[in-house]
């Protein structure tokens, strides 16, 4: 079906990859984040209807029936799917697309003539492995299939050394005789080592490391365009392996570590290890109605929203309690860390989710100095952003990230499940504090009943 | 294709990656790296060159599945992407209601 001349091929290729361009940039900003993804989404439309129409292609049936079936998978998963669950999904979406590509260059295998060529090919079997993977495990760990806390066993590094020389080595010979054979072990080595690198990540370094693996994903991508010969792979792979990278650093900065802190910090016992185990320390808890006094002759008060609220799909109950308290003249604002949640950025879209208006919503950098001033904070279902361990336990996993300083109100209300530790898995010095309480329970059914003692005060 | 060519398409888009992204803030990271996560699923292209030239039956069946996996991507990461962007734009539109 090659109805299109090569010109118009090439053409309608670069179109799409100025949409790619323009829906990345369009994304950096909440004004135009919603346009710029509806024309990356433009781009990806020309780019396929292009392959169709300008190559000669046997099996084009069976092809459309698999688009349609992937299609019919995917829609309904994303249209359905929890917010919460949202950096699972992104994982997975990440996963199969490094599997593709691996799997594209490991059929070129028998084409690529050049030594180029060749070497691309190596590299996007080896990197999409990687990227597949690491993307399960990764999968695993925040659907909490599998433990969350960094997986470690004896010579884990050693392996890890083994793997690398094995992978450099398969993809020389790669290189020199590009059999299937090869092609295979590489493929199966570049699995190992994806399951090696996610499994010692701590449960709060994980979003990272799916921004990670998305940046290694386009870099296959564009490696595999390298291997196709096709200008659109190849700048659109670049595109997201170049973005990909930037966006790490800076999520990772947020969170106060470096990346390669957190993919090899593990391997030298420094990544985010922690205990599950249930603490019995004495803590002050409280009843609702406790809660609602300390809240309702506050005069300012601020509110630290995490992960748990979410779970508990409380946001609108918050709010409601938000309003309340505004109501009795009591200023009220939320205090956002920005990797509160499971994701950076990711309690915003929470908030969203339950139209908590953007103006109450306050950045770390923003909210920091008002904690001084505020009679109460009041976390609920956060726990690692308020951790002072942050700061004052340089041996702690978590040192060094910025932190809110929740501490710093008159008056700390904690909302949580159980005395179990965040995500991270380490203990909170601020629940032993003597200005803290503790009130215990789903977040939704205590704030509902907060609410309603505060409605009655 | 000239390998020099590609070379110089792939140096001038990480300048370009780099630069689209280096000022969001952190509220959009997680839409920011979705999207992203979407657009590398146009591998879908790469896939469906392989599955129309698999001359044998076990290719045709791998490039299907690669076929399949990076619909997944690319479409489910659009639509991912666009249902949470939708929230934000949600979020702006009461906010202006409750000012008025």
């Amino acid at each position: 079906m090659s109805v299109l001349t090569e010109e118009v091929e090439a053409l309608l290729y670069l179109f799409a990859a100025v949409c790619f361009i323009l829906a990345l940039r369009g994304l950096a900003s909440p004004k135009s984040a919603r346009r710029g993804n509806l024309l990356g989404a433009l781009g990806a439309v020309v780019g396929v209807a292009t392959v169709f129409l300008a190559e000669e292609l046997s099996n084009v049936a069976l092809i459309l029936i698999v688009i349609a079936v992937g299609s019919a998978i995917s829609v309904p998963a994303s249209r359905m799917v929890k917010m919460t669950q949202m950096p699972q999904l992104v994982a997975l979406f990440n996963g199969v697309g490094g599997g593709a590509a691996a799997v594209v260059a490991y059929l070129e295998l028998g084409a690529a003539d050049s030594l180029g060529f060749k070497i691309a090919v190596a590299f996007t079997i080896f990197v999409g492995s990687i990227s597949f993977s690491g993307s399960v495990i990764t999968f695993a760990k925040l659907q909490e299939m599998m433990t969350t806390r960094p997986v470690m066993f004896a010579g884990q590094q050693y392996l890890m050394a083994l793997l690398t020389v094995a992978a450099l080595a398969g993809s020389v010979l790669l290189v020199l005789q590009g059999s299937f054979l090869l092609g295979t072990a590489l493929m199966v080595v570049g699995l190992v080592m994806g399951v090696l690198l996610v499994l010692p990540v701590g449960g709060a370094d994980v979003p990272i490391v799916i921004s990670l693996l998305n940046a290694m994903t386009g870099l296959a991508v564009a490696a595999s365009g390298l291997v196709l010969g096709n200008t659109l792979l190849l700048v659109a792979g670049t595109l997201v392996g170049a973005s990909g990278t930037i966006l790490t650093r800076a999520m990772a900065s947020a969170m106060g570590r470096s990346v390669n802190n957190i993919i090899f910090g593990a391997f030298k016992g420094g990544s985010t290890a922690g205990s599950t185990e249930i603490s019995d320390r004495p803590v002050k808890s409280g009843s609702a109605e406790d809660v609602a006094i300390l809240l309702g002759y506050a005069q300012r008060v601020i509110v630290v929203p995490g992960y748990g609220l979410a779970v508990a799909q409380a946001q609108h109950t918050m709010y409601e309690l938000a309003k309340a308290l505004e109501g009795k003249g009591i200023e009220v604002v939320f205090g956002i860390h920005p990797v509160a949640g499971r994701m950076p950025g990711h309690m915003n879209v929470l908030l969203a989710e339950a139209n908590v208006p953007y103006e109450v919503l306050q950045e770390m950098d923003e909210v920091n100095p008002q904690f001084k001033t505020a009679d109460v904070c009041l976390v609920v279902g956060a726990n690692d952003v308020v951790n002072p361990a942050a700061k004052t336990t340089p041996g702690s996993p978590i040192y060094g990230m910025p932190i809110l300083d929740a501490g710093e109100a008159k008056q700390v209300v904690f909302l949580k499940r159980s005395m179990r530790p965040g995500f991270a898995g380490i203990e909170n010095e601020l629940l032993y504090e003597p200005n803290t309480t503790l009130l215990f329970g789903d977040a939704k059914e205590t704030l509902s009943k907060v609410l309603s003692a505060v409605k009655a005060l | 294709m000239e390998s020099i060519e590609l070379l110089t398409y792939f140096v001038l888009a990480v300048f370009v990656g780099f630069e689209v992204v280096s000022k969001v803030s952190s509220t959009l990271h997680t839409p920011l790296m979705s999207g992203a996560n979407a657009i590398h699923g146009i591998i879908l292209v790469g896939a469906i060159v392989v599955a129309g030239h698999a001359d044998e039956t076990w290719k045709l069946v791998l490039a299907l599945i690669a076929v399949l996996m990076a619909t997944v991507n690319l479409v489910g990461g659009f639509v991912v992407t666009d249902r949470m962007l939708e929230m934000f734009g949600g979020k702006k539109k009461s906010s202006e209601g409750a000012a008025s």
